[in-house]
């Protein structure tokens, strides 16, 4: 008798039909604890920079406390010639770094797609991009000279590698079931390739993009501190040649802050994309 | 029986090549299955049920015989026949509504018409006020109810069921086969589900094939005729489900039996 209780319950869909109220969000107070946690580090690495070179604990020419680092960057800032260096040097990144998406994602979808062409490429892929970019820098320069076509295209370069190699995965990594479930629709190649393969490996082609976009502004320094005549990288090592050290601190700090800026922009985009991957 | 079976197979075989060896799944399968009806394919795993409904599904061709539905010969994938999977196969970036009107997509319905249908076979699982939930969101019954609505919603004529309710626990298994009957009375569907669980097999089936181990052949078909399933009380403990259910033990048995040897000769000999 217990089992048609249990029948019974089952047996009128309605019952079940109820869909839970959403979850509750995080309190307050443990939103605020973890922005505490999170502060904390810095502000003691804040305090260290200020405090060690003041006592002499570290040499204060070497290693200026933050707060005049902080107001070098700020004469930097007011004089516009912060500004100056921070454009040039974004305008390289994201030409490079744009390049590379518009050339890599389709690639990308085409090698993926076409295992055999996959299979045959892959081992060339996995070599060029375990050459690390800067060993192949001066040969860019070398060829395309010191200007802003060996500078966008050395960053283009490096961007290509993570976002073509995550977009053959992603496109060959779809779950073979969806593919058996639509094919069983009668679906064609083209329509599956649009209304499956590419919505499933988008999430994948995103963390290519996020990697490149990381690499875009580590390549981009490199490449300004080899003969350039403007851009973050070339005012640090300028900064340093001319032995105005607050002011290659000024700039070594605004890149890591543009550095973070992309990355958590890159990381919400790609939230966005995938937010249906939360397993 | 009546006049023209619904689906016919006819000396179907299917072998594969595999690291040289040619192994035959499936080998004279012959069988019928009559419009409307419940039948139910019961075997050993691995014994090729899955391989019989990927042929019938269009989805591998056989290497001998053929099949045919409605008299003609299955040569691909059609939306006649709906397969649901034992993983459900949901797209998991779509809803649960996005999940149904992919079938009505791939048949060409208009998008007004679609949301319409999608909700009305939401409605008809049981899945009505769900239609915004992701598969994420989902328990695995929801998402089986799901993948059923989505092969009902472009309604083929032919339902194939692939283990559907297998990685479920077995209280949601028990709810669904009710549903699952209660939904094949309501729309008539010709169904054709395969099981490795003879409770399930006796419990669903208006006629249960049984298979052999590897190569896979029709060894029996068992009619049930248990009349009006989802009215009696307690299916499962009356006397006639016990028959039937001891029947068909008793002709996989052998089978298991068989298949054991054969794996344990083969690690040996490995």
């Amino acid at each position: 008798m217990s089992l048609s209780v249990t029948e019974a319950l089952l047996l009128t869909p309605v019952a079940q039909a109820e869909p839970p109220a959403p979850a509750k969000g995080r309190s307050a107070g443990r939103i605020l604890g973890r922005i505490l946690t999170s502060v904390v580090a810095i502000t003691v690495f804040a305090a260290v920079w200020e405090v060690f070179p003041r006592l002499g604990l570290v040499d204060a020419v070497f290693l200026p406390p933050l707060s005049e680092v902080l107001t070098a960057w700020w004469d930097l800032l007011v004089s516009g010639e912060l500004w100056s260096h921070t454009e040039a040097s974004l305008i390289r990144s994201a030409a490079g770094f744009g390049l590379a998406v518009a050339v890599a994602v389709p690639l990308g979808l085409l090698i993926g797609w076409y295992p055999p062409v996959a299979n045959l490429l892959n081992p060339l892929l996995e070599l060029f991009r375990n050459t690390a970019a800067l060993a192949i820098l001066p040969v860019f320069v070398l060829i395309l000279g010191l200007g802003e076509t060996s500078k966008i295209s050395i960053i283009f370069y490096g961007c290509t590698w993570p976002i073509l190699l995550n977009t053959v995965s992603g496109v060959r990594t779809v779950d073979p079931l969806l593919i058996k479930s639509a094919r069983s629709l009668g679906l064609g190649p083209i329509r599956l390739f649009q209304k499956v393969v590419l919505p499933a490996a988008v999430p994948t082609i995103f963390t290519g993009i996020r990697l490149a976009g990381a690499a875009s502004i580590l390549i981009l320094i490199a490449a300004e501190m080899v003969g350039a005549k403007a851009g973050l990288g070339y005012l640090i090592n300028y900064a340093q040649y001319n032995f105005a050290v607050p002011d290659m601190y000024a700039g070594i700090l605004t890149i890591s802050v543009i550095g973070l800026i992309v990355n958590q922009l890159l990381i919400v985009t790609e939230r966005r994309f995938s937010t249906w991957r939360t397993n | 029986m009546t006049a023209e079976p619904k689906i016919r197979f006819e000396n179907v075989g299917k072998t594969f090549t595999s690291r040289g060896r040619t192994v035959t799944a499936l080998q004279n399968i012959d069988l019928d299955v009559h419009a409307g009806e419940f039948l139910v394919i019961v075997g050993p795993s691995g014994c090729g049920k899955s391989t019989l409904l990927d042929l019938l599904g269009g989805l591998a061709t056989a290497s001998s015989g053929r099949i045919l539905v409605d008299g003609e010969p299955v040569t691909g994938p059609g939306l006649d026949r709906g397969i649901v999977f034992q993983q459900y196969a949901l797209l998991p970036w779509r809803t649960a509504q996005g999940n149904i009107e992919f079938g009505l997509e791939a048949k060409g319905v208009g998008r007004k018409q679609r949301a319409g249908q999608a909700r009305e076979y939401l409605d008809l699982v049981g899945l009505a006020g769900f239609h915004d939930r992701y598969p994420h969101e989902l328990s695995g019954g929801m998402k089986q109810r799901v993948a059923i609505a989505r092969s009902l919603a472009f309604d083929p004529d032919v339902l194939l069921m692939d283990e559907p309710f297998a990685a479920l626990d077995a209280q949601t298994r028990d709810g669904l086969q009710d549903e699952l009957l209660r939904i094949w009375e309501k729309t008539g569907k010709t169904i054709v589900f395969i099981t490795h669980g003879i409770e399930e097999a006796v419990y669903l089936g208006q006629r249960v094939a049984v298979m052999t181990s590897r190569p896979g052949r029709i060894k029996e078909v068992v009619e049930v005729p248990i009349d009006a399933r989802s009215a009696t009380e307690d299916l499962r403990s009356d006397p006639q489900f016990t028959h039937y259910r001891h029947q068909i033990w008793t002709l996989l048995r052998d089978e298991v039996d068989r298949a054991r040897t054969e794996e344990l000769e083969r690690s040996h000999v490995a």
